[in-house]
Formats: structure tokens, sequence, C-alpha cells
């Protein structure tokens, strides 16, 4: 996760033992705090920026709890500021929001053995960072764990609903471009994003996004260009050949957890 | 304080069109029978959606349009990146990242 050492549970299927499971949530732990780290002054930033838009307290809580999701909440309240239809938020929120569909088609493999209701209430906190943090646990240990998923979940949800309220109760009291926190979100991204390239097909996928985010938001603006990062990326990593470890590590269907009856 | 709840049916309207996308293919039946190529693909998806808000919160600016920004906050993030990949700790390069930004905004560099 926090580093570039591979360590894919699912590549080598052999690591589901107790106390890997029990090191792997560990190391969670400590990616979960460096996340709750930036994510409450960047939910401080958007109580400052719900204020400034209008929202009412109630507004931001509802916001944060309901949309969950940072971006889209930053891009919505400057078009409330702006005095843009519901209909266009609710557009530009899905276009923000798309990436999920790949999150949480990511995660299905793992996701399998559980109830569907289950399913359903997990799927309502998943992140960018809920997703890097839990595919990057599952990965390491090879299957689902319940208490993973919630863990990486509230590493984010809590701190981004204090920060939000508390960023609108106290705002005007941090100055957060002069902190620089402003970096603190594509810096964590960055990271975490290091942190599961274990191959030269990852490698070629991440940077492919790169090229493709940039290139069609200069047109199209950033939203765009992070949807078609996102979805054209992993196109540049399978244009290119396996290494023989990369080969020997993808699996023949998306199952670990289903099928090994893990819970 | 503005006690209002005005916004709050915009929240319902953005978890509506934000959920679908989170939760379809978690309960959509028959995703597990998906083809190598398409597994492969959700598996690179991850590392290249992050790059990607990475590459857009960093490297493009937040006007209209936006431009391309080469300054302190992409080399903030590639200190990160090194950080972290010298490291393993994501906590690590993250509080480097924010060091570098606000030293250069307090010396008049950025």
């Amino acid at each position: 996760m926090s580093g570039a050492k591979p360590d894919s549970g699912v590549a080598s299927g052999t690591t589901t033992g107790g106390s890997t499971e029990r090191e792997s949530r560990g190391r969670l732990v400590r990616d979960g705090l460096a996340i709750a780290t930036y994510a409450m002054p960047v939910g401080l930033v958007f109580g400052l920026t719900a204020l400034q838009a209008g929202y009412s307290v109630f507004d931001v809580a509802a916001n944060s709890a309901l949309a969950f999701a940072g971006g889209a909440q930053f891009a919505a309240a400057g078009l409330v500021k702006t005095h843009s239809s519901w209909l266009a938020i609710a557009g530009v929120v899905a276009l923000i929001n798309a990436r999920h569909l790949l999150y949480s088609a990511a995660l299905t493999p793992y996701l399998l053995g559980q109830p569907r209701p289950e399913r359903a209430v997990m799927a309502h906190f998943l992140t960018d960072e809920t997703f890097a943090l839990a595919l990057a646990h599952f990965r390491r240990i090879g299957g689902f764990d319940r208490r993973g998923y919630w863990l990486a979940a509230m590493f984010i949800f809590v701190p981004w609903q204090v920060g939000s309220t508390v960023g609108y109760l106290v705002a005007g009291a941090v100055d957060t471009n002069r902190l620089g926190l402003d970096v603190a979100f594509p810096a964590a991204m960055a990271g975490l994003s290091l942190g599961m390239v274990s191959g030269r097909r990852d490698a070629a996928a991440a940077m492919g996004a790169v090229v493709v985010a940039v290139t069609v938001g200069l047109v199209g603006g950033p939203s765009l260009g992070l949807v078609a990062g996102a979805v054209l990326g992993p196109l540049f990593g399978l244009a290119i050949r396996p290494s023989a470890r990369e080969e020997s590590s993808e699996p023949e269907r998306p199952e670990p957890s289903a099928e090994a009856g893990l819970p | 304080m503005n006690l209002g709840t005005a916004l709050v049916p915009l929240a319902f309207v953005m978890w509506a069109v934000t959920y679908p996308s989170r939760a379809l293919p978690m309960l959509a039946p028959g995703i597990e029978r998906l083809p190598k190529w398409a597994v492969t693909y959700l598996r690179l998806a991850g590392p290249a959606a992050l790059a990607a808000l990475a590459a857009t919160g960093s490297l493009l600016t937040t006007d209209t349009p936006p431009h391309l920004q080469l300054g302190v906050m992409p080399l903030a993030v590639a200190l990160c990146v090194i950080v972290v990949w010298r490291t393993r700790l994501l906590l690590a390069g993250v509080v480097a990242a924010v060091v570098l930004v606000a030293l250069a905004r307090a010396l008049g560099l950025a």
C-alpha cells in the first residue's frame, strides 16, 4: 500500500494464515492513519467551501454522510455557489463518481461469499481510499476480511464527517493553502497507486492513466480526464506482454474469497 | 448559524447518482464469471485510477479551461512518490510533500 514492494496475497495465494492477517491489518491501520491524517484537514477545507457556498450545518453533515465523495462534494459546492441546476450537479457528480464502478468491480471477487444485504451496505462506504486500503489488504492476505474492510472504510468516513463539520463551524481558522495541505490528496493518491504497482503491467497502466488523464483533462476538464484515465489506463497495461512472474500470478478467475471459502 | 435544510435533498440526489456505481458491480449477478482479460483489466484499474487522481490533482489547474501546472505541486507529489518508494510509509511521503509546498509558499517560491 504505502510502498513499492510487491506483496500481493492474491498473487501468491499462499498467505492466508492468521498471523499474516494480523500483520496485514497492522499495515492497514498504519496506512489508514496516514489517510485519516489528510482526510481531516481536507474535510475541514470542504466545510469551509460549503460555508462559502451557502450550506447550513445540516446540509454539510447530510452531504458528507450521504454523498460521501470528496471530489464530487467539492464540485457540487462550487456549482451550488454559482446557482447551477440540480440536474447539472447530479450529472457532474455522476461523472466524477463513475470511477467507483471500477473499484466496486475490482473488489467484487473478494466479496462474493458475503450476503447481498451486507454488500449493499458496504458499497455505500466505497471511496478511493477505502478501495485502496481494502484491496491492498485483501491482496496481501489472499482473501476477504470483514474487519479489514470496515477499518478501511472508517479511516476515511469518520475523519471526513468530523473534518467537514468542524471545518464549517470554525470557518476561516485554517489557511490550508498556506499550510500546503492542498497537496495532501494528490500526494496520497500517488503514494497509494505506487503501492499497487507490482509489475510492468501495473506500471504501464498507471503511467498510461496519467498521460490520458492530463491530456483529456486539458481539453474536457479534470473530472473527464480522471474518468478517461481510469478507464483507458488499464488498456496500456493490457497492451504489453506480462513478465513471467506477472503471468504466473494473474488469477484465472476473479475469485479468491468465494472459492477459497473465506469469510 | 445557518440551520436550514434546503440542500439536504440535494445530498440525497448526489447519493442516488453515486450509489449505483458503487453497488451495481457488487450486486450484479454473474459478475464473478468474467473472462481473464476482464479480470486483469479490473486489477489494473486500481493503480490506473489512483494515478489519474494524483495527476489531475497535481498537474492541472482548477480554472476553466484548465492549464498544465508544472510548479511545486507536481514536484511535491513526485517527492512523495520517492519517499514512499524508499520508506514504504505513506504518511512520510505525504508529510514531505506538504512541508515542501508550505516551505515554497512561505519563501514566496510558489
